[in-house]
Order: C-alpha cells, then structure tokens, then sequence
C-alpha cells in the first residue's frame, strides 16, 4: 500500500522559508500570487493492506516523528 | 561532579563542551547516542552544538528520538541535571524534555557573531555564580534558534520564571525585536519547570579562555561544579 503524508505549520507560525519563496515568486513576476506556506510530503510504502491499520500506523509515524506538533499539522492520504 | 557529553552522529562542538566541564573542575567523559544508558554515577548530561544527523527532518528532530535520549529523560525525571547547547536546545525540545520549538531564524540567515546575553536569575544550579539582571557576552552560531512557542506555553514560561537568558545589548537591556533570529520575547534559553534542565541556543562553552575572546561562559560551568558539590 502506498501513503502520502503531508506536513504543514500551523496556521499563524511564521514561516521566514514561504516568505522567501513568496518574494522570489514576486520578483520573478508571476502573476496573482497572494502567499506561499511551505511544508513537507513524505511518500510511503507500508506493508500493511488494511486501510484503518495502515491510517492508525501512518497516524503513529507523524505523531512520533515526521510532524511536530508544537507547530505542525500533518495530513494522511491513502493513495 | 561527573557529566557526561553525549554525541550523536553530526555532533561538533563535544570537545568544546568537555574542555569547558573540565575547566570547572567537573569530570566529563563522551558517551555514544546509540548506548542505552549513562554511565553509572552521571550527575549532568550534555547535548552538544553541532548539526546531528545533518539536521534532516528537523533540527534535533532525529536524536530526539535515539536510544540515549530514553536514558536522558530518565535522568531528568531522577531530578538529574541536563544541559542542551545550540542544537542540544533543539533536540531537548524535540524530546519533550523542554517548551516550545526552535524555528528557522527569522531572516533566514545563519548567524554568527558575539552576543549580550541578560542572565534573568542567578538562584539556579546553571547560574549561581552570575549576578541577576548581568549582561555577559558569549558566541552564538546558528540558523534555527528562532524560540517560538503557543501562547499559552509561553504564557506559562513567564509566569514561572523559565526563561533563563533573554538576547539584550551590552547594557543589558532588553529591547523588542533585539533578538539575532527571531525569538519570542527574546528568549535565548528556557529551563524546564524544576530548573534542572536548561537549553540554549548561545556557546558558553566557547568563553572559557581570555585568549579566545573572554570568559563568560565559563561562569555557567563553575555554577555546575558549586551546586554538586554544596548538594
């Protein structure tokens, strides 16, 4: 089974790197863009072949490593 | 007093870290991030500056989790003394042994340079030997020190007097939007709520020798060596 993780900060967290690319995007004229957030994907393959084990395994990744917490969102999709 | 330094694949500054116990008259000996205890007798442990694991994922994010940290957290919940310096402060964060989250710097520059520090209470086991509300000077060398934390979080931090450094001028003032990187209130190190761990971002270690620039830091050291041996 294949997963894709998505991890992003929390609404209100500055985040100076999305800013950059925000003004470099800006800088280079490309048009209509109002702000850039940057996050992180991570692409898994599991074992498992259960959905809800594998959503409850995915969920114990990002809560013990791939995400903070503190200052971070994470998203699971199954694909 | 016995410490031990622990050095995780990336760590740099270890050397520094052991010179600067030593200065004080505290024995140090390194110990391995993938041994699952501290040596028998270890009063404080240290985390070291450096770049463990290349600072993939996030800073400190991956030795947070290492066998070693399990011993240190033990250690801590014994009432143990530990001290994180520079990436040490990240990865005490990374393992919940300490508040908030150190992000990058707020103008995304890596900074290195000689930096005031305000000393905000010189009653704990870090700080005997300072005088509260003293300036001293020390290196910083960092690209995530930027200290943020929830509202709530940092609310509590205040009112239980956990922050242990705050970046200020050569007066000692501390002025809004002094901080080199960022930092909420500009916190350059916090202590956990019994004052036993304490993480931050500048070097004390570096400022242990007038030769190389002063000896502020070492101060930090010789407060450790006095509380062991008045405990």
């Amino acid at each position: 089974m294949k997963a894709r993780i998505t991890v992003t900060l929390k609404t209100g967290i500055l985040d100076p790197q999305g800013k950059a690319i925000e003004g470099a995007l800006r800088s280079l004229a490309v048009p209509g863009i109002d702000s850039v957030r940057q996050g992180k994907v991570f692409d898994i393959d599991l074992a498992a072949t259960d959905p809800a084990e594998a959503e409850r395994t995915l969920k114990e990744a990002c809560e013990k490593l791939l995400a903070n917490t503190v200052v971070e969102n994470y998203r699971v999709e199954l694909l | 007093m016995r410490a031990a330094v622990v050095m995780f694949p990336g760590s740099n500054r270890e050397g520094d870290a052991v010179r600067a116990l030593r200065a004080a008259g505290i024995e140090a000996a390194t110990v391995w991030h993938g041994d699952h205890e501290l040596p028998a007798g270890t009063d404080l442990a240290v985390l070291p500056g450096g770049f463990s694991y290349g600072d993939y994922l996030r800073c400190g994010a991956i030795a947070g989790r290492s066998p070693i940290m399990d011993a240190v957290r033990a250690h801590a919940g014994r009432g143990g003394l530990v001290l994180g310096i520079c990436n040490g402060f990240q990865i005490l964060v990374e393992s919940g042994l300490l508040p908030g989250v150190l992000m990058r710097n707020a103008d995304l520059r890596f900074v290195c340079h000689m930096q005031h520090l305000r000393v905000q209470r010189a009653d704990t086991p870090f700080t005997t030997s300072y005088r509260e509300g003293e300036a001293i000077e020390v290196a910083i060398a960092h690209g995530e020190g930027n200290y943020t934390a929830d509202a709530e979080t940092l609310a509590r931090i205040e009112g239980e007097g956990l922050v242990a450094f705050r970046y200020c001028d050569a007066a000692g003032v501390v002025k809004s939007n002094l901080s080199p990187n960022g930092s909420m209130n500009e916190i350059a190190g916090v202590y956990s709520s019994n004052f036993r761990v304490l993480g931050l971002m500048p070097h004390p270690e570096n400022l242990i020798d007038p030769l190389v620039g002063g000896t502020d830091g070492l101060k930090l050291f010789e407060s450790l060596a006095e509380s062991l041996a008045t405990a």
